[in-house]
């Protein structure tokens, strides 16, 4: 498929927008500033977030109209250059990472100045410069460079986990380091590796790797080095384990790195490397994407399940955020046109739902102080529209028709009958179910439960042996919180937090209805799917060979 | 006058470093004046020399007192050497500003001393890179180490002991080396090193060959500090002075693995005995950089952490030679300047953190981001750096170092390469943490604003309260002229690491052996 390129600086401006924003932030805090400085640093990020947003908009005709956007090379080693290249599927995700990045900025603010952590310059400088290594990623059009944005972004968020500054952040921190250091690591030796199989190669739709004549073992070693270094950001079982931990981070941060920035980054690296890199039908050649959809079945139930038995809120959605994470890596395994549809269709619809419930979940915590399931009771008449956000989101998660779940889970169900695998579609529909399982005993119980009262709360909590004491200790915090611009009573959240989520959470809902609403995702997927498979089924055999 | 660039950028600094001490009992300000213009001609020389040579598209030969080789000693710039040259005349200058709050309190007679010893140090250095001639190398290493034996001893009383140790160890390297020449004299009848090319290939495969060999290569890896010859190296750079250590770590240890890499792929080729030598190098190297890094891990003396993390650093140069394929001979060369800027730098760190609060010990460390923020900040990016994240100067050096593995099919130099990244991580994430007080146990939510009670803080945590230094409560974090160094180093780690390529195709690339298969 010949394409059209136009060669433009605006992937290059996307990129620094945010990082430029990140500096100025930095350089416009001081130890004591004052009310309005502060005011003028916050709106740095937010006016930088809507500034990077019209940006990426400015790709999207050409890439519609089938061409792609190229910056100009700049050579970073030798025989290798760093440079953009804009195609349907970074489109998307660019689209996502900074369509999102305007809502969480904005939610951030209220969320922050509900719970003063403190050290919010460094904290609103490290989200930009993430957001610039998100987009970077999207738009990378060679594997160097988007290693570079890979390893940048595992440091930007860094600052972010251990934001809180408690033993808790600061062990979660060093298991999310371990972890997605090694995986870098693990991704550079595939990177070298690929460049000196095919120097200089760029991401090409359908792969690059079957031309260079490696051996099988070559390759599949090769494979699993890639999927390793991804798929720990992906969160494949069993690479997970530092996404729970991560949940010590402020509630922004959450959302933004369980729908948008990492482990979407993570997932779109998947699909990079099985699409681009080395093509499904090389994929399935070597045997990887059977085992590829096998493990990521395996994580789509298995962390549904862990998500039933966990009490804490954040890490019930953060499970939820695993399992979901595997749809895209099934629908990247599987291949077929259709499922790449559903994959790419579901980055963008994941992203959407999950920043819903995550902000949902900040929401909760900033305003009424609670983080564990089991004190949701009741709370739904107190913040009916944050839990009405909640029910939506969580509706559409479970790929409810006219929800934008539905459109990805549908076609990767599709895809996997074009790909003769029919038997994947037991483990979507097993997944609904579990959605359902452990999404709606939370409405339910905020709608419906007995709203406890102070004094039998505390019965409650010692009738659950898995809280920790520092959950129960927020109850006795509340008093020192008084002064707080009178949310003592619970209340709503405050309107900062709240819009943005009413908008993620309609969102999602119009992605179900209009899935081209706006920002074309699905044509954008379907382009990207399109030029992966080449235009149609890959293989003749269908099921047969395999 | 510029026909005689490459002496003067050797001669300069010995004859001001000799003229210093008196012209310091004239003035101090104007030995300081001198000797900053000494370093900065010696720098002016070095890269117009380098830019010549890289018009020239040639080697540049110059024949002291005009006398031809073999029988005269000749200098040869040619593209690796006027790198070395230049970063070494860099990195002289960046010290002696940097030393300027060192000195201001101390006598005449210590200033000259001072002054005297490190130019010496310097025209060694310079004279080793410079040199064509494998006797006027052992000179000249000898003039460098000697002085910097001095330098060190000037640290106070443990540096005394550090210092004999050096003396001792070194002087049994050097000897070393000047027994392998002896015996490629013997065999050869020439010292100079393009003449010794052309002798030596078919001569090198008997046993005064090898001898020479592995009397060279064990020379040069002591005074390199390749594992398990290092023990001089973690004493004396604990107990040195900061400017003096910035400058000795950055160059002295990477210009004797420059004469290495001479000696073994433009002098010597790269098989029979040098490659079987190069083969158990590479295997100490890639022991080297594990034992580096995990002893790094060990210590609670930053100093001393940058001390071990240097041992499995330069070992990262060893290995590439080991590997010497073109990548791999690239990744060393980069890494040789990647870790000259990064490592000067740390320890340009390390001595502004002793200067303005007195500690060392990592464990004092809490709260210095706060009081220094610039600095730390720039430590971030050194740290991260050292650790491999693009885009910086570190990251590529292990990049070119992975591809050349990758390319010699040596998996088990990518996993060591792998597994030292991640020690780096943890021995820099751990002062991280601690300078950015991450590790202190604060309340789940604190309702306040964010610069509240540093005093108390401090004291909470588990070393002394941190000093702050008299008279520096101005403006500036630290004096300027530490602060100036510091910031152009950091800059230059970010800049150096995206504009690498431009180093690597117009220079690097020609400072490759013209053997190399």
């Amino acid at each position: 498929m010949n394409t059209e390129a136009l060669l433009s600086n605006v992937p290059l401006l996307v990129v620094s927008v945010s990082a430029v924003a990140a500096g100025l932030i930095l350089l416009l805090n001081r130890p004591g500033l004052s009310a309005r400085r502060r005011n003028v640093r916050d709106l740095v990020g937010v006016v930088a977030a809507l500034g990077k947003f019209a940006l990426v908009l400015t790709m999207l005709p050409p890439v519609l109209a089938g061409g792609v956007v190229e910056s100009a090379p700049l050579y970073i080693a030798k025989d290798i250059a760093f440079y953009f290249r804009v195609d349907a599927f970074g489109l998307l995700f660019a689209l996502l990472s900074s369509s999102l990045w305007v809502i969480v900025s904005v939610y951030s603010l209220g969320y922050m100045r509900s719970l003063r952590y403190g050290h919010e310059a460094g904290f609103y400088a490290a989200f930009a410069l993430s957001l610039s290594a998100a987009a970077g990623i999207a738009m990378a059009g060679n594997l160097l460079t988007f290693f570079v944005f890979f390893e940048i972004l595992t440091i930007a968020t860094y600052p972010l986990i251990v934001h809180r500054r408690n033993k808790e952040a600061v062990y979660g921190g060093r298991e999310y380091m371990v972890y997605l250091l090694i995986a870098g690591q693990l991704l550079l030796i595939a990177v070298a590796w690929t460049h000196f199989l095919a120097p200089g190669v760029g991401f090409t739709p359908g792969g690059f790797l079957a031309e260079t004549g490696a051996s099988t073992l070559a390759l599949q070693v090769l494979f699993v080095l890639f999927i390793l270094g991804v798929g720990v950001k992906a969160a494949i079982i069993p690479l997970h384990g530092w996404l729970p931990t991560a949940m010590v981070a402020p509630t922004p941060v959450s959302a933004l790195l369980h729908a948008v920035a990492v482990v979407k980054a993570g997932a779109f690296g998947v699909v990079r490397v099985t699409g681009f890199v080395f093509g499904p039908e090389l994929l399935w050649a070597l045997g990887a994407g059977l085992i590829l959809a096998c493990f990521a079945a395996v994580t789509i139930i298995f962390a549904s399940l862990k998500a039933l038995s966990e009490n804490h809120l954040k890490r019930r959605i953060a499970y939820s955020t695993v399992s979901q994470l595997s749809y895209i890596v099934l629908g990247a395994a599987l291949a077929s046109p259709a499922a790449l549809v559903g994959a790419m269709f579901h980055i963008v619809a994941h992203g959407y739902m999950k920043i819903t419930l995550f902000m949902c979940a900040g929401a909760i915590y900033a305003t009424a102080h609670k983080e564990y399931v089991s004190q949701l009771d009741g709370i739904g008449r107190k913040m009916p529209y944050t839990m009405g956000a909640f029910a939506v989101a969580a509706l559409a998660i479970t790929g409810m028709p006219f929800f934008a779940g539905f459109v990805s889970k549908w076609n990767l169900g599709v895809g996997a009958v074009e790909a003769g695998l029919p038997i994947f579609i037991a483990v979507l529909i097993g997944s609904a179910v579990l959605n359902v399982g452990y999404f709606f005993p939370v409405v339910f119980q905020a709608y419906f439960g007995r709203c406890l009262e102070p004094e039998t709360h505390a019965v409650a909590a010692a009738a659950e042996p898995a809280v920790p004491a520092a959950a129960t200790a927020h109850h006795n915090h509340p008093g020192g919180h008084a002064g707080q611009e009178g949310h003592e009573d619970q209340g709503e959240a405050r309107p900062l937090m709240l819009y943005p989520l009413l908008v993620t959470a309609a969102a999602a809902f119009l992605f179900g209805v209009v899935p081209n609403f706006g920002m074309h995702f699905l044509e954008l997927a379907e382009i990207a799917a399109r030029e992966v498979t080449q235009g149609g089924l890959w293989s003749v055999g269908g099921g047969v060979s395999r | 006058m510029t026909a005689h660039l490459p002496i003067l950028m050797a001669i300069i600094p010995l004859l001001v470093g000799m003229a210093a001490p008196l012209l310091v009992l004239l003035s101090a300000p104007l030995a300081r004046g001198v000797v900053l213009l000494a370093a900065l001609a010696t720098l002016g020389c070095s890269a117009a020399t380098l830019i010549r040579v890289l018009d020239a598209g040639r080697a540049w030969h110059y024949y002291l007192a005009g006398w031809p080789p073999p029988w005269g000693i000749e200098y040869v710039i040619d593209p690796l050497s006027g790198v070395m040259t230049t970063l070494v005349s860099f990195f002289a200058l960046a010290a002696l500003i940097y030393a300027g709050p060192y000195l201001e309190a101390r006598r005449a007679l210590e200033k000259g001393t001072f002054y005297a010893l490190f130019l010496l140090t310097v025209g060694g250095l310079m004279g080793m890179c410079v040199t064509g001639d494998l006797f006027n190398l052992f000179v000249f290493l000898e003039i460098c180490s000697l002085a910097a034996y001095a330098l060190i001893a000037a640290g106070g009383r443990r540096s005394l002991v550090a210092a004999l140790r050096y003396l001792i160890i070194g002087s049994v390297a050097a000897s070393m080396y000047l027994l392998g020449i002896g015996y490629l004299y013997v065999m050869t009848g020439s010292l100079n090193m393009a003449d010794v090319a052309t002798l030596l290939p078919p001569l090198l495969d008997s046993p005064a060959g090898i001898l020479a060999v592995v009397l060279i290569a064990a020379g040069l890896a002591i005074k390199v500090a390749l594992f398990p010859l290092h023990g001089w190296l973690p004493d004396t750079y604990s107990y040195t002075p900061a400017p003096v250590l910035g400058f000795i770590a950055a160059v002295m240890t990477k210009v004797s693995a420059y004469a290495l890499y001479r000696i073994f792929y433009f002098v010597a080729e790269a098989a029979g005995p040098v490659s079987a030598t190069l083969e158990v190098l590479g295997w100490l190297a890639a022991a080297g950089i594990l034992f580096g890094s995990i002893m790094a891990i060990a210590q609670r003396d930053f100093w001393r952490m940058l001390a071990y993390s240097s041992v499995g650093q330069v070992a990262y140069i060893i290995l590439g030679l080991a590997i010497g394929n073109s990548l791999a001979l690239i990744g060393a060369v980069l890494h040789i300047i990647s870790h000259a800027v990064v490592k000067g730098l740390l320890f340009f760190i390390a001595g502004s953190i002793k200067w303005q609060t007195g500690t060392r010990r990592i464990a004092d460390f809490a709260g210095l981001a706060r009081q220094m923020p610039l600095t730390m900040g720039i430590f971030l990016v050194a740290a991260m750096s050292m650790i491999g994240v693009p885009p910086l100067i570190g990251f590529f050096g292990k990049w070119y170092l992975v591809l050349g593995s990758i390319e010699a099919g040596a998996w088990g130099f990518v996993a060591v390469l792998i597994i030292s990244t991640l020690l780096t991580a943890v021995y820099f994430f751990r002062v991280i943490e601690r300078v950015y007080e991450l590790d202190k146990l604060r309340p789940e939510i604190e309702y306040g604003s964010e610069a509240q009670g540093l005093p108390s803080e401090t004291s909470e945590t588990a070393g002394r309260p941190l000093r702050v230094r008299p008279g520096t409560g101005g403006r500036l974090e630290l004096p300027a002229t530490m602060l100036v160094p510091v910031i152009l180093l950091g800059v230059s780690v970010i800049l150096l690491g995206i504009y690498n390529e431009l180093l690597v195709t117009n220079v690097i690339q020609y400072a490759l052996p013209w053997r190399l298969p």
